[in-house]
């Protein structure tokens, strides 16, 4: 039996003990050729930095939208003595995160944890992880629309030509649009970038906030479409730059409160509504992060208060 | 003596099968030359362009290009056919422009006005969108569109008026060769008259060398100091303009001229 | 001023035809040839205002028109001093030609080949503006010449489409004179002109002769013709047309 170990209270946090896996599947669901084929083709994508790698995906026990290409990222790359952490926009409690924990758990039998610092392999929906990363931890990342382009030129075909020839004048008009019809680039999600100089990539929808986080990243990330059927790899130490306008360079969001709970003025906040009334709360999106700051004796405004409790 | 052409065409030509569009085409072009190519449907003038533009490969002969010299390439006549696809496009979108019959197939019809003309610049890298705005001001303002309409989609002005916008989004790199297909066709009298206006006094002013295919005399009459009649494929005369129109030598030229209706 | 060719031969020709022939074949006339004139021969020198004359039809205007390069010779030459060479108006480069028609060899016609929609101003100062004279200069020169031929100013700013068959051909004069080019080929100057007019036009082109232009020009009125021309040159009357026999149709 698998023990949840995600409280929101302050509970000590823990690696949950590793369940033997399931016998009637082959070890992270994935048969051998599989995932001998999606090695390769995450080889390819490291080799070449933000280059989309078609491959083929693989019918996974859920639907396409709810993560199939990054559970197959990390179901090829997954290993016994791996430590997994899911989060889906930053916190590991959510349905769709404790699912896909729980679905490795009894494919692979791994230990699972929601400390950043203390997993191997973290798969992510929409947010790169406040802690920072080290070498030798991968970040799998979930992804919708592979393509950055792809609002503005729908064709494969084409596309694929523009990357090939580092024709990106077209992400250009798109971000001069913005600025043209709302006085600022309004991308505040899935922010296009530059990798290593080359390859214009969607580092998948998460805040432009976490954008600066994917520069010179000591760990690899990959990235996994599985609708669309393509994956893709920033390598560690890789530049990753936002575009922008000279004279309207790329800025993070800010806000103007901190954490409610752990009074962290520097994270992704997640603005929460708390009764009827519309009274609002904002607190770290990253719910490891903030769980660790208040065990370390951090609190925020909201803490102490009667009937505060999120 | 040193050569300058800018555009030399030595017996192009592409076939469909058995039947030849275009077949053994031959001229020269020079800086700020105007020529039109000029025949009927089936002529093979559209073809012809499309071979000389790139747009669709030949069959035979060859197009040479006197590309501007930068690290890469020294000046003078090049065979574009041993240019990589890369540079190719590079071309394409710098030094020569293609204004499309139809407005719709040159320009983005779901971004702005500004955008449309500013995008070449971005292609080439230029990423202050201050000065790139300033530059398309400075473009729509050339070809007689309204400057405040800037961010408004194409899809908001008149066909005369995106078919000028058309114009600046192409000029805005000043190339030096621009090909047209029918660039007034489609559009009223009256806008046809304007358009046809501005062609004359911004070839002229900007010095471009221009290829415009037309079915309209007139056309050909006021915008190009040269012109090859099309038929079945071959050029069956070419000269000065005023010459051909007004002194045909072929049949078929003589037969074209005739059928010209004036009001 | 004189904008054309540095350096002039010593006989002063400026423009010749040699063994020019003309004959119009029409294809769709069941091919039948008009001839015009053949052997012509004509050398025209600076100073000089040759006068084309004979009846009606007999090919002035044709002849004229092959002087512009207008018309194709069926055969022979025309050629005109250019920039201190001999150019074929023919057989030349179009853009030489073109060259030539700016800088040398100038013609006022009795249609104004109307590029529509230009107000008159900016038709006279185009060809001073070809030359790559400033606008400003252009256009005050422009100004003065409509003025001298009583082109009245509200007129300048309209396209000329409108105007008076007298206005045209003001207009034309204007657009023809202001280049001062040193061959000027005039196609019946002073049609539609009354009697002030032609005299203006008169004294233009005895200016251009002063300057030393060469001037070839088809003249219906006598006087004017007595006025300026130093010579004549007779074209006789046309033969007549062939026709192919029915069996070569």
């Amino acid at each position: 039996m698998n023990t949840e170990t995600v409280h929101t209270t302050g509970a000590p946090l823990a690696v949950a003990p590793a369940q033997s896996a399931d016998s009637d599947y082959n070890f992270a669901f994935l048969d051998e050729q599989t995932k001998r084929h999606i090695r390769r083709a995450l080889l390819k994508a490291v080799a070449v930095p933000g280059y989309q790698v078609p491959f083929g995906s693989r019918e996974m026990p859920l639907p396409y939208g709810w993560g199939t290409g990054g559970i197959q990222v990390t179901a090829a790359v997954i290993g016994c003595s791996d430590v997994l952490k899911v989060i889906d926009q930053g916190a590991d409690g959510t349905v769709n995160a404790v699912n896909i924990r729980r679905f490795f758990a009894r494919m692979t039998g791994v230990q699972t944890t929601t400390a950043t610092e203390k997993a191997t392999l973290v798969q992510t929906r929409h947010r790169i992880p406040e802690t920072p990363l080290r070498e030798g931890q991968i970040l799998v990342y979930q992804v919708p629309q592979p393509e950055p382009l792809f609002r503005l030129e729908p064709r494969r075909a084409q596309t694929v030509k523009l990357h090939a020839l580092a024709e990106y004048g077209l992400m250009s008009v798109r971000l001069y649009e913005d600025i043209a019809h709302l006085g600022a680039i309004a991308r505040t999600y899935d922010y296009p970038v530059r990798v290593n100089g080359r390859y214009v990539m969607s580092p998948s929808p998460i805040p432009k906030f976490d954008n600066p986080k994917m520069h010179l990243n000591p760990a690899l990330q990959l990235f996994g479409a599985g609708r669309e059927k393509r994956l893709y790899a920033v390598p560690p130490y890789t530049s990753v730059e936002s575009l922008a306008f000279e004279d309207h360079p790329f800025e993070v969001q800010r806000w103007d409160h901190a954490c409610a709970l752990c009074g962290a003025g520097d994270s992704f906040l997640d603005e929460v509504i708390v009764d009827n009334a519309g009274r609002r709360l904002y607190v770290c999106s990253d719910s490891d992060h903030c769980q660790s700051r208040q065990q370390a004796g951090h609190t925020g405004s909201a803490v102490g208060e009667p009937g505060s409790q999120p | 003596m040193t050569d300058d052409r800018l555009l030399s065409v030595q017996g192009v030509g592409k076939h469909y099968g058995a039947r030849w569009a275009c077949r053994d085409v031959s001229f020269d072009l020079w800086p700020g030359e105007v020529l039109a190519i000029v025949g009927e449907s089936g002529s093979g003038k559209s073809t012809l362009l499309n071979l000389l533009s790139l747009r669709t490969p030949m069959d035979e002969g060859a197009v040479h290009y006197a590309l501007r010299a930068d690290g890469n390439t020294p000046g003078g006549l090049h065979n574009l056919a041993t240019l990589s696809e890369a540079r190719q496009r590079l071309l394409a979108r710098t030094d020569w422009g293609f204004v499309e019959q139809n407005p719709r197939d040159g320009l983005r019809m779901a971004v702005s006005a500004g955008a449309n003309v500013a995008e070449r610049l971005m292609v080439l890298g230029q990423e202050h969108y201050g000065r790139l705005r300033c530059q398309a001001l400075d473009w729509m303002q050339r070809v007689e569109l309204d400057g405040h309409r800037i961010d408004e989609r194409p899809t908001q002005f008149s066909g005369g008026m995106q078919q000028r916008l058309q114009i600046a989004r192409n000029l805005v790199t000043r190339p030096r060769l621009v090909f047209m297909d029918e660039p007034t066709s489609g559009l009223d009298v009256s806008v046809q008259a304007r358009l046809l206006d501005l062609l004359r006094s911004l070839t002229e002013n900007l010095g471009l060398a221009c290829i415009v295919v037309t079915h309209d005399l007139a056309v050909a009459r006021l915008l190009a100091q040269r012109m090859l009649v099309m038929k079945d494929g071959s050029v069956v005369e070419a000269g000065l303009t005023d010459r051909v129109l007004d002194d045909p030598q072929h049949p078929y030229t003589q037969l074209l001229v005739s059928s010209v209706l004036t009001p | 001023m004189n904008h054309g060719n540095t350096s002039a031969p010593a006989d002063g020709l400026r423009l010749r035809a040699s063994g020019l022939d003309k004959v119009f074949v029409l294809h769709h006339q069941h091919g039948v040839q008009l001839p015009v004139f053949a052997g012509l021969h004509l050398q025209v020198a600076a100073g000089e205002c040759v006068a084309l004359t004979g009846p009606s039809g007999c090919g002035k205007s044709t002849l004229m028109r092959c002087l512009y390069g207008n018309y194709a010779p069926s055969s022979g030459l025309v050629e005109v001093l250019h920039q201190g060479q001999w150019l074929d108006l023919h057989r030349g480069a179009a853009r030489q030609v073109i060259a030539a028609r700016r800088h040398s060899l100038g013609h006022v016609t009795q249609f104004l080949r109307a590029i529509p929609r230009v107000p008159t101003l900016d038709l006279v100062a185009e060809p001073l503006r070809r030359l790559g004279v400033d606008d400003t200069s252009a256009s005050e020169q422009a100004q003065a010449l409509l003025g001298r031929l009583n082109v009245p100013q509200r007129l300048w700013s309209l396209p000329p489409a409108t105007f008076s068959g007298g206005e045209q051909q003001r207009v034309n004069v204007a657009r023809g004179f202001i280049a001062a080019q040193p061959v000027l080929l005039l196609d019946e100057p002073t049609a539609s002109l009354d009697e002030r007019n032609r005299q203006v036009v008169v004294d233009l082109i005895l200016q251009a002769r002063a300057r030393g232009a060469a001037l070839v020009g088809i003249f219906h009125d006598a006087e004017v013709r007595q006025a300026v021309a130093t010579r004549t040159f007779e074209l006789g009357a046309a033969p007549a047309p062939t026709f192919r026999s029915p069996a070569h149709v």
